[in-house]
């Protein structure tokens, strides 16, 4: 039998830390908008992560699911967010999230 | 019929709603149908009941009606109910037919004033509500009557509101009757503590359980609300500028039915006042001491109306002094007869104003009695009857007032005296402002002399009813010792108590004349005594009528040179011993002034310091706080990953620690 080599689920987790991270990291740093969208869909694909890890090594299906919950709803995100930011690009001319700073004091 | 006892107070309720409501639309015809036709309905359905309640055997003649229950909250239960009795009835006679007399004798009056529609309406409300004050069988209910009888003597002695005097009139009414009624719901809260009741027969069922101490609390807390309301010492002031408002009203309100509450009240709480002789003393004290305080200051008033307002105030101190001394059915009586003469007086004043085109001043009028003689008759009449004159209906309650001072237990040689010669007083001052009106020259200014004219007839039949009334009116309470029934006592005996009786007199007879009682020709010592000071005050009161007519036809310029002679006196009396004033130093003025501190120095300076600090800080707070606000999205990103942070932190460190 070929045997698999068992991958201990720290090292997952871990990866999944190292993903979000850079997430918000990039959401908290880059000026496009774009690339803060991409950030935010790297920091759902590390949640993802996590649930899967945690679906497979406790033997439960409800992460699984919980996984695709979250892929619709990036989905339907990122559908809704590429229109807005066509739109706050015909008005504004830039997608440059510093400088839409209307709704403030 | 009895079962229909509710249906005199809504009588002038039904009237109110009519006039108040639709009045102005319905126009002057209907409201003067509609005004005193319900107060008509009412006395209607008193005398029937009280024909009911006459064949009934004198203990059966107690009926109480509860139509609701109106506020029932934990151990407090009180009802809307009504309660019929030889006293109340008796109220609700008085109450329900001099009214209507007056009622009409307004249609005439008020005919050409403007607030026609609004006066009916008030006078009907007043009907209504001392219905209530009367008929109900709770103190509660008791109260909202005696609270809703003041505000429609306010709205009515400011009823011509444009005029600043009778405005100020009416405020000093309903604030000085405030003070009052302080008084009365003290004594009600004391009721209920101590027994637990507001209802009128288990109140006075259960009294027995209180102390003397607490039972003279209680008779001295609804004494001063009495004082308020039926103008004694110290609260009398309001009374005589009451004066301001109409004269129907007046005569209504401010001498005939309002007034008087307070005596009803001291009458109807007698158990309570029975068990507290310094309450009862004070009572007495007080109602002799106004009784000749006030007739004094009617010697030197020269307004028709105000004479008459200090001689309303002098005869419910002789009440008081009746109440006082345990002669509830004497009070009653006078309350009775009071109101018959007094009614008449000052609806006589009023028929005099309207033939002088609203003079009131006596020294401009003069020889009146030939112009409008049935004013004159029946203003005679009344004042015969007031100033005690044999045969009249005044001059039998006010000398079974001042035997029964004499005589009771709780009664007084000196409150006798002192009454005795206020008696002399009133006659002194009322045949003054008689002559003075209808005798002698005539002082009319003549643009108003060839208007004098006598009132329509819609006003002279009251006149003429309530002359007859205050003649008559007497004679249900002849005393025994002049061969009378005195049925008036009969008939209250079982809600106030039977006759005190005459235990002074016969240890004071010695006193006077042995040798008079032979000559009395009446073995019983007590009566021959009684008919004794009958005759004294008899005499006492033609003294005055004598020194009147001296001073006011005989010697028309003497008052004058008697006035100049004691100017001083003159100048005290005449200003009313500057009672009002020495109450506008002592309460209004520093009410004023710490009225002013409060406002100054607490509501704008603590209050609203307070209220605008508070506003200010967070004003500046959120100055502060906004410029977090930035808009840009990444600053909120940070703050919630900060955030975040703050919670892993947080519980990282709890696990470990």
């Amino acid at each position: 039998m070929w045997v698999v080599p068992t991958i201990p689920p720290a090292l997952y987790l871990m990866l999944s830390g190292i993903l979000f991270t850079i997430g918000v990291i990039g959401v908290l740093t880059r000026r496009n908008a774009i690339v803060v969208f991409i950030s935010i869909e790297l920091m759902l694909n590390a949640v993802n992560l996590t649930f899967i890890t945690f679906s497979r090594f406790l033997q439960s299906i409800d992460g699984v699911i919980f996984a695709f919950f979250v892929m619709a709803v990036a989905a339907a995100e990122a559908a809704v967010g590429l229109a807005i930011f066509v739109m706050l690009y015909r008005s504004k001319e830039t997608i440059n999230v510093d400088e839409v700073n209307l709704l403030k004091w | 019929m009895l079962e229909y006892m509710w249906l005199i107070p809504l009588f002038p309720f039904i009237g109110f709603l009519i006039n108040g409501l639709l009045g102005r639309r319905l126009g002057k015809g209907v409201v003067s149908v509609v005004g005193p036709s319900a107060i008509g309905l009412s006395f209607l359905t008193s005398i029937l009941i009280f024909f009911e309640l006459i064949n009934k055997p004198s203990t059966e003649r107690i009926f109480e009606k509860v139509l609701f229950d109106w506020i029932v909250s934990g151990s407090f239960q009180t009802v809307i109910g009504y309660q019929i009795d030889p006293l109340s009835i008796l109220m609700a006679l008085v109450v329900t037919g001099v009214s209507f007399f007056i009622h009409i004798y307004s249609v005439g009056y008020m005919h050409d004033d403007p607030g026609f529609t609004r006066f009916f309406t008030y006078l009907n409300l007043f009907v209504f509500m001392m219905l209530n004050l009367i008929l109900a069988n709770n103190f509660l209910l008791m109260f909202v009557g005696w609270e809703g009888v003041g505000l429609c003597s306010y709205l009515l002695i400011g009823f011509w509101y444009e005029k600043d005097s009778a405005a100020n009139a009416g405020k000093k009414a309903f604030i000085v009757n405030r003070v009052g009624d302080f008084g009365f719901i003290l004594g009600m809260f004391l009721i209920f503590i101590n027994l637990g009741t507001l209802d009128f027969t288990d109140a006075f069922g259960s009294a027995n359980k209180l102390d003397t101490a607490t039972a003279t609390a209680i008779a001295l807390l609804l004494f001063v609300g009495a004082c308020g309301k039926s103008a004694q010492i110290p609260l009398y002031v309001w009374l005589p500028d009451a004066m301001e408002g109409p004269t129907p009203v007046s005569s209504l309100i401010h001498a005939a039915t309002m007034v008087t509450a307070g005596v009803y009240m001291v009458a109807r709480c007698n158990v309570l006042y029975n068990m507290a002789p310094i309450a009862m003393a004070v009572v007495a004290i007080v109602g002799v001491a106004t009784a000749i305080f006030t007739a004094s200051i009617g010697f030197c008033q020269y307004d028709i109306k105000k004479i008459l307002a200090y001689s309303t105030i002098s005869q419910l101190g002789y009440m008081f002094v009746a109440v006082g001394v345990g002669a509830y059915a004497a009070g009653i009586f006078h309350l009775m007869t009071h109101a018959f003469f007094k009614g008449l007086l000052f609806l006589g004043a009023g028929s005099v104003m309207h033939a002088m085109s609203g003079e009131l001043d006596i020294r401009k009028m003069g020889a009146l009695r030939k112009k409008i003689p049935i004013t004159f008759a029946t203003f005679f009449i009344a004042t015969l009857a007031i100033a005690g004159v044999p045969g009249l209906s005044g001059f039998f309650s006010k000398d079974e007032i001042l035997w029964m001072a004499f005589s009771s237990g709780r009664g007084h040689f000196l409150i006798w005296l002192v009454a005795a010669v206020a008696a002399g007083m009133t006659a002194f001052y009322m045949f003054r402002a008689l002559f003075m009106t209808f005798f002698g020259e005539s002082r009319v200014d003549h643009h108003v002399a060839h208007h004098i004219h006598e009132s329509p007839k819609v006003m002279t039949i009251p006149l003429m009813v309530l002359a007859v009334l205050s003649i008559v009116g007497g004679y249900v309470g002849i005393p025994h010792v002049l061969g009378g029934a005195n049925h008036i006592h009969e008939f209250l005996a079982p809600v106030v108590g039977g006759t005190a009786e005459p235990v002074k007199a016969q240890a004071m007879f010695s006193l006077i004349s042995e040798a008079w009682a032979a000559g009395g020709g009446s073995g019983d010592h007590s009566a021959a005594l009684e008919l004794f000071l009958m005759a004294v005050s008899v005499v006492i009161a033609l003294i005055g009528i004598g020194i009147a007519y001296f001073l006011y036809l005989k010697n028309p310029g003497l008052p004058k040179m008697l006035a100049e002679k004691w100017s001083g006196l003159y100048r005290l009396v005449s200003n009313k011993y500057y009672v009002d004033e020495l109450y506008q130093v002592l309460f209004v003025n520093s009410l004023k002034k710490f009225g002013t501190g409060l406002w100054k120095g607490f509501d704008e300076f603590v209050i609203d310091g307070t209220v605008n600090g508070i506003a200010y800080f967070i004003g500046w707070l959120s100055g502060v706080m906004r410029k977090m606000q930035t808009g840009l999205v990444q600053n909120y990103a940070f703050s919630i990953v900060l955030g975040g942070l703050i919670l892993a932190v947080y519980y990282i460190m709890r696990a470990f620690l």
